[in-house]
């Protein structure tokens, strides 16, 4: 298990050091910060074994949390940890900088107090943790017995996530889809791997323990209710229906459920959260088309031309929309003309940025520039990085759809009707790349 | 207010005010020096001396402050042991709280102080704790066991904390469960052998029950304890399976490794014919490739892991090539490992969309990734046949770039080329000769002269180059050297006339201004080689070489399965067995795959394949592990006691210099030797196997030439030739040769995988050869073979390798000859002539046993002095006489003399009474049994009357049976 924790700023100085176990010396303190943050290659692996040590390191802006142990832990339990302990620390005191991890150093070691026993991740979900651990934490005295144990049963429990006895004047719920459209494509126009990552981001303003039930127009599901039901049915929702390849939840989700009748179904935690992810490959919409054409003239010149089509509905509207075109190391000046939105050739990036506020459906746009190059004896060819894209989209690339998300709540005297619903579908550029 | 501040007060005289303030009466004071303690405490400064002060303030209501000083006294408690003994009494008064968290804190922080004094105050508390109506307390107390253990296992094991721990396992509340699972595992793991988890059908059902319920860690500590358990059978291996499939779609990465890790382990047990083994295949492989769109270090151990997934099982992901492509901002450490998978992945279906990226990574800047891109490519070419020109016209490409580095390694994948397709892709040999200069990587230069050593016939100016670079000879690494000195031998025996000056040059480069003995050793051993026999060395150095094989840089399957049983740990993140890198006793153990159930997949399990030839022919074969044993030896010893003594150093040099020659072409070797799986599940039979296998002085003595046998003609042999010139002048006539029987089956293929084995014994001018056919009736390739003998009554081992050069393709025969040796161990069988044989080769150890004629072993020099026959026949006792009748045997005296006398069975004397001849007959074993015959032959009567009188009786049986087929045939 994990035998010590530690935090290091960027100089490789230690602001946080918890040993766990008695085979973690001082020593592997110092030698991760020579082996690792001072090394002067740069990180080949975030796995390190030093002497018979092993070190898991993530790094948040320039902060490093390294993991230290000597068994054989479960790696991938090691890591998701510190990227929950980095959740938890967010959520506690906001961006995590060395300034916010030296004002809080008390409460950090408290949370690792609690969050890892023995080397043991214990109960991490913020919302059960900020009941007992707070900052002016001396609320221990003042409370009642039955508040204790309240709290207790809520760490060790079934629904570890949310407490009991939560009430709002409002019940209100919002629904964020969220993806993320991953596309590489050839200089021919040809789709060499595209994908749609996605999550569903619910924040849940709502009273007592409610059983919801969220419904998205998922093909399986879409399928299996078509058989039953009319053909009507059908008709209407089969043909709109998404091959979702994998999906993962969030664990308040009864994942037994899901496996047997495809269900989702849970007690969601009080506010923001992430209710489940999901990955689409079939159909997707890819909003933006790339068209690359790069001419060398002589050796000290390039010509670059790129057209960008919009490929969705008119009434739509795509914003924040940035075209990255890569230039050479030797660039020595660059010339460009475009007809619409700004574009600057930054030095500094080898780049020539383009950006275009918005953008409505079925519309292409177009770039021309003239790169000058100096001459250079370096034999080695310009690797020609891919023609990235930012953008964002009022819709959902993957076509996913939700249908329906039902909140009952037996014991309080509210029903599905009276929470107010709020459904949004943001589609994002991930990896939005175009060979040229 | 900020407590950034404490980070920085760096005064002298520090600690006195300190000291001061932890003293004072304010209690806001008190707690703002035990945090700046706190502070010098984590950048390491040693506030030891405070440690009174702080533990004063143990006694507070203040939580936060009590949580602060019990991080002190965790951190210092062992250095000063007297002291801490202070903070037992607050400890034990705090288990009492009221407050559950307080009394959990208490516990939690008791358990990690490691001062014996106080452990011993722990147990009362603990007891009462594990016993705690609070849940909160009780996950708490369950993990504080494995603390304790950590610190005396034997107070644990005396208190009787494990049994409390085991009732654990069925507490009500899932969180208590998970931790009892996860400290209980950790306690096991110190004792393997202990049945302390002791898991069960109920208690595997209270776990699966539990792992609905807790939180995410708490399903991984359950998932990774469900990975030690070993199904009854396979209707349980499924059932456990259906349970824990839902969690593939859990968040949590590690908590879907792990649960790949149990599916992986336990599809080992379910029939392959079998519809649910389908579905868990399908259900497997999204959720491996959605680990891909995680935070990258996750990433990067889930590649590790689907590295081993792929060669495990390669149908799980062969449809998701595509989800491998690297993209532009990955970091380094994953587009190496999904470089890697790319590569495992390639077949003809996709082999074109692999080549266009791959050609593309090569023009990417990270260094080391390109590399490994080119080499990729090449190993494209070796795998996937039909793609192998695109590959080489790819690399050709690459080469014309002049990027250094892409050139080397491209060299260095093309001789690999060269090597799966000779005589194909030479024509390319100029292209490669025009970059000689550029080339400053060993490895890289060490390629290209042995691409210019092996087509020195081809290469006109081949002696130019070459010796090219001999002029800095001693600067280069040794694997050029080498690699030189062999390439310029191989140019001597292609064109003699012209490098005679360039031989001797290198050799004595090699063998006299040189301090490294790997290259003395080869210089000296090609020079003896050239001077003594060049015929012999040309048939050694341009010996056909072994083609490489297609899978390359995979894991050694047994250690591939014990990583399997990994998935997810540090283990499978390392590609190394965790005793490699953990110390101590801790998760040593080896763990091991479960046998499959299905009967109809028992040929994929060497033990069960085993047992069922063991059983078929029954008494014949001994223990397995004898033979095992035997063939332990298998590497030297036969061939070196029956070789005379300018064999061994002949040998030898044959040995040395291939299994150099393997060693300085880089990777082949290793990964030919890799290759020979042996995928038995039993451990210990592994190490065995892996040993015959690996051991690359084997590897050489089977690939050297066949130099051996004719070299063995040794004294006995030259002995017998002139025996026979005497009886030639002797007039008697032409003796007919040994008589050989046709070949019979020895082993069915069924029996052996696909090998069969068919053969015959026979005596050629003094040696013993056994003549073998081996078919490969199997769909793959068959490589190196070795042979060994059971101890036998006659001392019968064979005196040479195998000689199998070239692998055995499919429906191929191939025949050899096995020189035999008499020197071998002896022990007495029965039959006497039975002979076990147990044969090897990539696949498995066969065994089989066989009966040779006994006129094998009648030695050339078995003719006896007349007199000395007459003497010994007297002297032996008359009860030592058996008698026997040959029928139907149609010749007449002399021609069944002449035609023994083949065999070896010499006719001392011949009478003639009443029409009958009387034929005195001697023959001699090799191991010094001389055995008399008295032969009646009656002319018109078919009938002979065979008589044999020998001090050892019970050979007669045997020499009557070599007359019966020496006389018929």
């Amino acid at each position: 298990m994990i035998g010590g924790l530690f935090i290091y700023n960027h100089k490789g100085e230690v602001l946080i050091s918890r040993v766990y176990r008695d085979d973690i010396g001082r020593n592997a303190v110092d030698a991760f910060r020579v082996n690792v943050i001072h090394a002067r290659q740069q990180v080949r692996s975030p796995v390190t074994n030093i002497a018979r040590t092993s070190f898991f390191h993530v790094k948040r802006s320039n902060i490093w949390l390294a993991a230290v142990t000597k068994q054989n832990v479960n790696a991938a339990m090691v890591f998701e940890f510190l990227y929950k302990m980095c959740d938890v620390m967010t959520a506690y005191f906001g961006k995590i900088s060395e300034e916010n991890i030296k004002n809080n150093f008390v409460l950090i070691y408290e949370l690792l107090d609690e969050i890892l026993d023995f080397g043991y991740p214990q109960n991490s979900e913020t919302g059960a943790l900020k009941t007992f651990i707070t900052q002016q934490g001396i609320k221990s005295q003042h409370l009642t017995k039955e508040e204790q144990s309240q709290i207790t049963s809520q760490v060790t429990g079934q629904i570890g996530w949310r407490r009991e006895g939560i009430k709002y004047r409002r019940n209100e719920l919002f629904l964020d889809v969220l993806e993320s459209v991953n596309l590489l494509m050839s200089p021919q126009g040809q789709v060499l791997s595209a994908h749609v990552s996605g999550r569903v981001v619910m924040k849940s303003y709502l009273s007592g323990m409610p059983e919801c039930k969220f419904g998205m127009n998922d093909k399986i599901v879409i399928d299996k209710q078509g058989k039953g039901g009319t053909t009507d049915d059908t008709g209407k929702s089969g043909k709109q229906s998404i091959a979702i390849d994998d999906c993962t939840f969030h664990q308040c989700v009864r994942l037994s459920k899901f496996d047997s009748e495809r269900s989702i179904s849970f007690i969601p935690p009080d506010g923001e959260y992430e209710l489940m992810r999901y990955r689409t490959t079939k159909d997707i919409i890819l909003p933006f088309r790339v068209i690359p054409l790069v001419r060398e003239v002589g050796r000290t010149k390039l010509e670059v031309k790129v057209v960008i089509k919009s490929n969705f509905k008119p009434s739509l509207l795509a914003q924040k929309i940035e075209v990255r075109i890569p230039t050479p190391l030797n660039t020595s000046g660059v010339q460009v003309i475009c007809m619409k939105g700004k574009a600057k050739y930054k030095a500094s990036e080898n780049a020539i940025v383009w950006k275009i506020k918005r953008m409505v459906g079925m519309k292409e746009s177009q770039i021309s520039a003239e790169i000058e190059l100096l001459p250079t004896n370096d034999k080695k060819k310009w690797a020609r990085p891919p023609i990235s894209m930012n953008f964002e989209v009022p819709f959902a690339p993957s076509g996913l759809k939700v249908r329906y998300l039902k909140v009952f709540e037996p014991k309080l005297n509210y029903s599905d009707h009276d929470v107010i619903k709020w459904v949004r579908y943001i589609g994002r550029s991930g990896i939005y790349e175009t060979r040229c | 207010m900020t407590d950034s501040k404490y980070f920085t007060t760096t005064k002298k005289g520090e600690i006195f005010e300190l000291k001061a303030e932890l003293n004072s009466d304010k209690k806001e004071k008190k707690k703002e020096a035990v945090k700046k303690v706190i502070a010098s405490m984590t950048v390491g400064k040693d506030v030891s001396a405070l440690f009174p002060d702080v533990v004063n303030c143990m006694q507070t209501d203040n939580l936060e402050l009590k949580k602060l000083v019990y991080l002190y006294l965790m951190n210092y408690a062992k250095s000063q042991p007297d002291m801490a003994i202070m903070a037992v009494n607050t400890f034990v008064k705090d288990c009492e709280d009221p407050n559950p968290l307080i009394r959990a804190l208490a516990v939690r922080t008791m358990g990690c102080i490691r001062v014996d004094k106080i452990t011993e105050y722990l147990c009362e508390p603990l007891r009462k704790c594990l016993k705690d109506e609070d849940p909160y307390v009780r996950k708490t107390a369950a993990v504080c066991v494995a603390k304790l253990h950590d610190i005396n296992a034997q107070l644990v094991e005396d208190q009787g904390f494990l049994d409390t721990l085991k009732d654990l396992i069925s507490d009500s509340n899932p969180m208590v469960v998970a931790n009892a699972v996860a400290a209980l595992s950790e306690i096991a793991e110190s004792h393997p052998n202990s049945n302390l988890l002791d898991l069960n059908p109920q208690t595997i059902n209270k776990l699966l029950t539990a792992l609905n319920e807790c939180t995410e860690w708490g399903q991984i500590f359950i998932l990774d304890c469900l990975a030690n358990y070993t199904p009854r059978d396979d209707r349980e291996s499924q059932s456990i399976c259906e349970r824990v499939t839902p969690r593939l779609s859990h968040a949590n990465s590690a908590v879907v490794l792990s649960a790949v890790k149990v599916l992986m382990k336990f599809m080992e047990m379910l029939p392959k014919d079998l519809d649910y083994y389908g579905t868990l295949l399908k259900k497997l492989a999204p959720p491996l490739v959605t680990l891909l769109s995680a935070e990258p270090e996750l990433q990067y151990v889930a590649l590790r892991n689907i590295n081993l997934i792929v060669q495990k099982r390669p149908e799980i992901l062969k449809h998701e090539m595509k989800v491998f492509f690297v993209k532009y901002n990955d970091p380094i450490y994953v587009k190496l490992e999904k470089l890697d998978i790319m590569i495992r992945l390639a077949s003809q279906a996709n082999i074109a969309q692999v080549l266009a990226e791959l050609k593309e990574y090569a023009t990417e800047v990270d260094v080391d990734f390109v590399r490994k891109a080119v080499r990729a490519i090449g190993r494209c070419a070796i795998k996937v046949e039909q793609s192998a020109e695109r590959c080489v016209s790819t690399l050709l490409d690459l080469i014309q770039t002049k990027v250094n580095y892409v050139v080397q390694e491209a060299i260095v994948v093309i001789k690999d080329i060269f090597r799966k397709y000779p005589n194909k892709y030479e024509s390319v040999i100029a292209t490669l000769c025009e970059n000689l200069d550029s080339l400053d990587e060993p490895e890289a230069r060490a390629a290209m002269i042995w691409i210019v050593g092996e087509y020195a016939e081809r290469i006109d100016n081949a002696d130019e180059l070459l010796e090219s670079f001999l002029e800095g000879f001693h600067d280069e690494s040794t694997q050029v050297q080498l690699q030189l000195l062999t390439a310029i031998v191989k140019l001597f025996l292609k064109k003699p006339t012209e490098t005679q000056e360039l031989v001797q040059q290198v050799l004595s480069l090699a063998t006299q201004d040189s301090d490294n003995p790997d290259l003395r050793d080869r210089g000296y051993i090609y020079w003896r080689l050239l001077s003594t026999d060049p015929v012999a060395a040309k048939e050694v150095v341009l010996a056909e070489k072994p083609l490489i094989s297609e899978e390359t840089d995979l894991i050694e399957p047994t250690l591939l399965d014990e990583l399997i049983c990994h998935i997810g740990t540090l283990a499978s993140v390392y590609h190394k067995p965790p005793s490699a890198f953990v110390e101590g006793s801790r998760g040593v153990q080896h763990k091991r795959l479960p046998a499959r159930a299905g009967s109809g997949e028992s040929a994929e399990s060497p033990e069960v394949g085993q047992s069922g030839t063991s059983e078929a022919p029954p008494a014949v074969i001994p223990s397995q592990g004898d033979l095992l044993g035997d063939l332990l030896n298998l590497d030297l010893a036969p061939a070196t006691t029956t070789v005379p003594s300018v064999q061994p150093s002949m040998q030898m040099g044959a040995m040395d210099l291939l299994g150099g020659g393997l060693d300085s072409l880089p990777g082949v070797s290793h990964r030919t030797e890799m290759q020979s799986p042996q995928p038995s599940s039993d451990y210990s039979e592994r190490e065995l196997g892996g040993d015959i296998g690996g051991s690359p002085s084997m590897g050489a003595a089977l690939g050297a030439p066949a130099a051996m046998p004719a070299a063995l003609s040794n004294a006995p042999a030259v002995g017998g030739g002139l025996g026979d010139l005497f009886d030639l002048g002797g007039g008697v006539g032409m003796p007919t040769g040994f008589y050989v029987a046709p070949k019979t089956l020895f082993l069915p293929a069924m029996k052996a995988k696909g090998l069969e084995i068919s053969g015959t014994f026979a005596r050629r001018g003094g040696i013993i050869q056994m003549d073998l056919s081996l078919t490969n009736k199997a769909m793959s390739v068959m490589t190196d073979f070795a042979i060994q003998f059971n101890r036998n009554s006659f001392g019968l081992a064979p005196a040479g390798p195998l000689q199998v050069l070239t692998p055995l393709t499919p429906n191929q025969t191939i025949d050899v000859s096995l020189p035999l040796g008499t020197t071998g161990p002896v022990m007495k069988m029965e039959p006497l002539n039975n002979l076990q044989v147990a044969v090897k080769n990539n696949i498995d150890v066969f065994y089989f046993s066989c009966q040779y004629p006994l006129s094998l072993l009648f030695v050339e020099d078995g003719k006896m002095e007349r007199q000395v026959f007459l003497a010994t026949w007297k002297d032996i006792p008359n009860d030592n006489e058996a008698q026997f009748q040959i029928k139907d045997v149609h010749l007449n005296s002399d021609a069944a003399s002449n035609k023994l006398q083949g065999s070896n069975i010499f006719t001392i004397a011949k009478r003639t009474v009443d029409a009958q001849d009387m034929l005195y007959q001697s023959i001699k074993l090799t191991n010094g049994i001389w055995v008399l015959a008295e032969m009646r032959v009656q002319t018109g009567n078919p009938n002979y009357t065979l008589s044999i009188k020998c001090r050892a009786p019970e050979v007669s049986q045997f020499v009557y049976q070599c007359y019966e087929l020496v006389l018929k045939n």
